[in-house]
């Protein structure tokens, strides 16, 4: 997969400026984090990169291409399921890809050993628990073999002992050899996962660095404040 | 009175063959133009809830209006369709049980497409950007809802079958009410009670009141059990 590049994407519904400009360079592999405080504009920047929202300005290229964005899979913090089984959820997301029922079955069959979902295939899906719903969700994002993999906070409800098995799958559609690129308020997640952390603050790209670095010498001042636990909402407050 | 209702509760009990009759073409006549109805209306309401296209606001009022279409209407413009100058005057279909369905399925197919376009548009918003992320097309979009709201439909489809079936208006005017071939409840009910056969007309509104009633606990019953089964 070529280098996604993000070139001054600028995202402004009614005036409000969501993204700011956003420059981003993602290479073909590895986990990418986005850290930021609340508002900063990650979610709005995922869906941007995954065509589900029309920037106002900026290009999104892969190599010298316009990026497609049926490239792109995006898996939710709350996955919408259909009321039908797990199988069938999964099986929703290779109907563009047009391929026989019997190639579907299979695809299916894999991606549900792989999430550890296979015993419950023909289980309905609404009622799994939180943690297999977002496995079931990966899964799904997964099964059409996207080269990119968007994530909004895909942990954010979850318990520790799911939260591990979805950073496991995460790691696995890594080696696969798709480009992950996740949305995260945890940062213990984001050092456990991470090969490279993008710093968002008001719409824009503070900081791009690998995770060891980041994490180690943050080079923006307001990404130290965010590790140290002080918001920059908090900091401009005070002043 | 009560000799009236003993009578009708008679020809109940008895199963008379006259009034099994037209039992059974009454079901048979709304079963099909119900089927028929579905097929049409529902997917149609479906891409209506999913669709975005100029003009899309004034299908949505006409689609609410018809609802409330007059049978009359909708049995004098089938009536005029179907008689020997009207444009399907050669297929012979007047006064036979297939112009009773053509008249219930006009009758009935823009109101469940009216109902299944309120269903599917109420879920769309729980599921356009999963679906539209999911890269699905259109028709998968409409195919798709239409099988989460399966359960939910159902309502639609009793409501289109509740209208045919209590409908008098159209299949008079179309059927022309002929014993032993085109009389169906409503029109036996009508007619026996203009003649004072008031056991007859009774038993009739009983079996259609049964009918109803049973058809909406199997309703319930089964949306109960795709609630627990689903989610």
């Amino acid at each position: 997969m070529l280098p996604i590049s993000v070139r001054d994407v600028r995202f402004m519904p009614a005036g409000r400026r969501v993204l700011a400009g956003i420059d981003l360079e993602l290479g073909g592999e590895g986990i990418t984090v986005v850290l930021g405080p609340n508002g900063a504009g990650k979610s709005v920047l995922l869906r941007v990169l995954a065509g589900l929202l029309a920037p106002d300005a900026g290009t999104i290229q892969w190599g010298d291409h316009a990026a497609p964005a049926e490239a792109a899979a995006i898996v939710f913090q709350q996955p919408a399921l259909i009321r039908a089984s797990v199988r069938a959820n999964v099986e929703l997301a290779l109907l563009p890809l047009g391929m026989a029922r019997a190639e579907r079955a299979v695809r299916v069959r894999q991606v549900l050993e792989r999430v550890g979902l296979a015993h419950r295939a023909r289980d309905a899906a609404r009622l799994l628990s939180g943690g297999e719903k977002q496995r079931l969700a990966l899964a799904r994002a997964w099964a059409a073999r996207r080269p990119l993999l968007l994530l909004d906070e895909p942990t954010a409800n979850l318990d520790p002992t799911a939260t591990e098995a979805v950073e496991q799958i995460v790691r696995e559609i890594r080696t696969d050899g798709a480009r992950v690129v996740m949305t995260s308020h945890n940062l213990a997640q984001a050092m456990r996962v991470a090969d490279d952390i993008v710093f968002l603050s008001a719409g824009r790209v503070v900081e791009h660095a690998p995770a060891a670095r980041f994490f180690r010498k943050p080079q923006s001042q307001e990404a130290r404040l965010f590790l140290q636990g002080e918001l920059p909402w908090r900091i401009s407050f005070d002043s | 009175m009560l000799a009236t209702f003993a009578e009708a509760f008679a020809l109940l009990t008895q199963l008379e063959s006259r009034l099994l009759d037209i039992v059974l073409l009454s079901l048979r006549v709304s079963g099909c133009a119900v089927a028929i109805g579905a097929v049409i209306g529902l997917p149609v309401g479906a891409w209506v809830a999913v669709a975005r296209f100029p003009g899309r606001g004034a299908v949505t009022v006409v689609l609410n209006a018809m609802m409330g279409l007059p049978s009359v209407i909708v049995g004098v413009i089938v009536y005029l369709a179907l008689s020997r100058s009207g444009p399907a005057g050669s297929l012979g279909l007047l006064f036979t049980p297939t112009a009773m369905v053509i008249a219930q399925t006009v009758l009935t197919a823009p109101l469940m497409a009216a109902l299944a376009r309120q269903i599917v548009e109420d879920a769309w918003r729980d599921y356009e950007t999963e679906f539209r992320a999911l890269r699905l097309t259109r028709l998968q979009r409409v195919t798709t809802l239409l099988y989460d709201c399966r359960y939910s439909l159902v309502v639609a489809v009793l409501a289109g079958l509740g209208r045919a079936m209590s409908e008098v208006g159209a299949v008079m005017i179309v059927g022309g009410n002929i014993d032993g071939f085109t009389r169906v409840m409503t029109t036996a009910i009508a007619l026996e009670t203009s003649k004072g056969d008031l056991p007859l007309a009774i038993a009739l509104g009983l079996v259609l009141l049964l009918l109803v009633l049973l058809l909406n606990a199997v309703a319930q019953t089964l949306r109960g059990w795709a609630m627990r089964r689903y989610g």
